[in-house]
């Protein structure tokens, strides 16, 4: 296989804390991302679904192993580098929406790139607006988020993570918080995105139904891979 | 708009009660600290122009001639005997006192003819200090005429003014005639034509003005003169151009602040006393802000984490909190600032401070100094907290 998959990981491993209070969470995970596709990370509640996601999103250093995204080792990267790696490459979407309370729906989505930026700009604005188009909220633009419902909200984080055109996107159990009907309409809602632009998505979910929406899933037990099928449709 | 700065309002918009209250809290202790600049200030003022009010700034006298420079040399020992029959006096003073008075800062220049004296009344006698002034240069050091309370200031030939100790202490009324006895042995009849009360206890007992030319007589000076006094504005420039015009008359120069030690010596004790109180108000406001500041990040902290987990650097969150900090600050201070203006419009002008009064110089406020000092301490006040906020683990901070 001469072409990178998007993403990389290889005899990853997470140790929390030292001695005897020592806690390996993840044990030697191996696995590879390629753009477009449509994964569900599936296990139970305390097998490692999160800490695996974070350590994919730059937000934690693995213990040991390799971690490449796009062709760049990331493990040795420094902070800001890796902050700066996940600003640009990699969208988040986590299970109690997060949304910024005193800012607006479009100001939230708005946010990455404003950050990174420094500034506000027309362009950006345009960009969050035809985001809100898209999962549904063009009328809730100016909304905060206490004014939304849980699944408003949500879909304005989904909003969010797209908003630099990230080739990731990780959601951590995105459906966990919301009713059945709304996180259908989320789960179809990142299926949709997912066809017509080609992001990559990791969802991780402890619901079979949701996982579902997902063409491959990745079962972690106990901070390991079972097996790396590949589901329903593809 | 700066995205940071954008935040940092929205943050302060947020809880708007709150954000009052801590900008009052700024705002109170600017207000102190501005009180203090114009109470310190004003009373340093006030203390000064009495002090310098009627006395002379600078005073010109001959110089002491060194015996050294005229005879000596290494290797010659020179012994040295005063000479006392030669009296000090400044010989060519007319071009001096021209050049004194085209010099800037210089406000008045009074020519004068001094020396000890006795006064003498029937069978009385009382030492006094006689001042030959030229009658129009009267008040420029003391505000002689301002002060008559019997007679007129006019300075004949013949007349003399006298304080009103000396005159209770004679028994003296104007009109009457008093023998002037001078240190030279000279003797001569005057009419008292005014009495003065200066409020200055020594002056009031001992000063005799006289006319500039009838002194001349009496104290047999036919063409030098003692000295020369001068008032300076401001009076603080007085040591400056004493220096200055020594060089350039060869007189020697007194300025007034060599003999006012203990004045200087309570105006630096006070303007302590004003840096501390000053200082603390500082504390204070920065204490207030940099624990506001604190509770403000505690309640964030998800939203922090939330904003490094979509790549906001930590530059960037350090920069939303000093930013929210120097805002409260600075917005705090302007209205303290005005505050404390406002209070002080009420207070009378220095010059109207009766005794019990505040002297409050409103002018002396230091308002621009307490907003930028606290502004800028607000700043650092905030830079501890937004350190912390941006060193906040986003893994944690979030929950995931
Ligand atoms: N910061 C941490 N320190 C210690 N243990 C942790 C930490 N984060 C997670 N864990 C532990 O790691 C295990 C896996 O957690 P997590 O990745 O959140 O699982 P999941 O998301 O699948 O429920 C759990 O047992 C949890 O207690
Ligand atoms: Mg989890």
């Amino acid at each position: 296989m001469s072409e990178e998959p998007l993403v990389r990981v290889r005899g990853l491993t997470k140790v929390f804390g030292q001695g005897e209070a020592a806690a390996t969470v993840l044990r030697g995970v191996d696995l590879d991302l390629d753009c477009g596709e449509m994964a569900a990370l599936l296990g139970p509640s305390g097998s490692g679904k999160s800490t695996l996601l974070t350590i994919l999103g730059t937000l934690l250093r693995p213990t040991e192993g390799e971690h490449r995204m796009l062709g760049e080792e990331l493990t040795s990267a420094s902070d800001a580098e890796r902050t700066r790696f996940r600003n640009v490459h990699i969208g988040f979407v986590f299970q109690f929406h997060h949304l910024l309370p005193d800012l607006t729906a479009i100001e939230n989505v708005m946010m990455p790139a404003a950050a990174s930026r420094g500034r506000e700009t027309g362009a950006m604005r345009q960009r969050a607006a035809d985001l809100l188009d898209a999962v549904g909220l063009a009328d809730r633009r100016e909304y905060r988020p206490a004014a939304l419902s849980g699944g408003q909200r949500q879909r304005v984080a989904v909003a969010r993570a797209l908003m630099n055109e990230p080739p990731l996107v990780l959601a951590d159990e995105p459906t966990g918080n919301l009713d059945r009907e709304s996180a259908d309409q989320v789960m179809a809602l990142l299926d949709r995105i997912n066809q017509s632009t080609g992001t990559c998505f990791l969802i991780s979910t402890h619901d079979e139904h949701i996982a579902d929406h997902c063409r491959r899933h990745i079962r972690v037990l106990d901070g390991q891979l079972v097996a790396a099928e590949l589901g329903g449709a593809s | 708009m700066l995205y940071a700065a954008k935040l940092a309002l929205r943050h302060l918009l947020s809880t708007p009660g709150q954000t009052l209250l801590l900008m009052l809290g700024v705002a109170v202790g600017v207000s102190v600290f501005v009180f203090m600049s114009a109470l310190i200030g004003g009373l340093a003022t006030l203390l000064t122009q009495r002090t310098v009010g009627s006395i002379p700034h600078i005073t010109f006298e001959m110089a002491e001639r060194d015996p050294q420079r005229i005879v000596g040399g290494p290797g010659v020992q020179v012994a040295v005997q005063k000479d006392l029959s030669r009296r000090a006096q400044i010989m060519v003073w007319e071009p001096a006192v021209a050049l004194i008075e085209a010099t800037r800062g210089v406000t008045a220049v009074s020519p004068q003819i001094r020396g000890s004296a006795f006064v003498q009344r029937g069978q009385t006698i009382a030492p006094v200090g006689v001042i030959g002034v030229q009658p129009d240069k009267l008040s420029a050091i003391a505000d002689v005429a301002g002060a008559i309370v019997a007679g007129t200031e006019a300075l004949t030939p013949d007349s003399v003014l006298i304080g009103q100790t000396l005159a209770d202490d004679l028994g003296l009324r104007v009109g009457q005639v008093i023998v002037v006895r001078s240190e030279r042995d000279r003797e001569r009849s005057f009419r008292i034509g005014g009495i003065f009360a200066l409020g200055i206890a020594s002056a009031d007992r001992q000063a005799l003005y006289m006319n500039f030319r009838t002194a001349r007589a009496l104290f047999g000076l036919p063409s030098g003169i003692s000295r020369i006094e001068v008032k300076v504005a401001p009076p603080e420039a007085a040591p400056r151009i004493a220096e200055r015009l020594r060089g350039a008359t060869g007189l020697k120069t007194t300025p007034w602040t060599d003999e006012n030690e203990q004045l200087f010596e309570a105006l630096d004790a006070q303007g302590r006393t004003g840096t501390i109180v000053k200082t603390f108000a500082l504390i204070t406001i920065v204490i207030g802000i940099a624990s506001a500041m604190l509770l403000s990040i505690v309640r964030r902290r998800g939203e922090i984490g939330i904003m490094r987990a979509a790549g906001a650097s930590q530059r960037f969150v350090l920069g939303i909190f000093v930013i929210e900090g120097t805002l409260i600050g600075a917005i705090g201070a302007v209205g303290g600032a005005l505050i404390a203006w406002l209070a002080l419009l009420p207070f009378p002008p220095l010059e109207a401070v009766e005794g019990g009064g505040l002297p409050v110089d409103r002018a002396q406020g230091d308002y621009v100094v307490a907003v930028l000092l606290t502004t800028l301490a607000a700043g650092l006040a905030s830079i501890v907290s937004a350190r912390r906020a941006a060193r906040i683990d986003p893994v944690e901070a979030i929950g995931a």
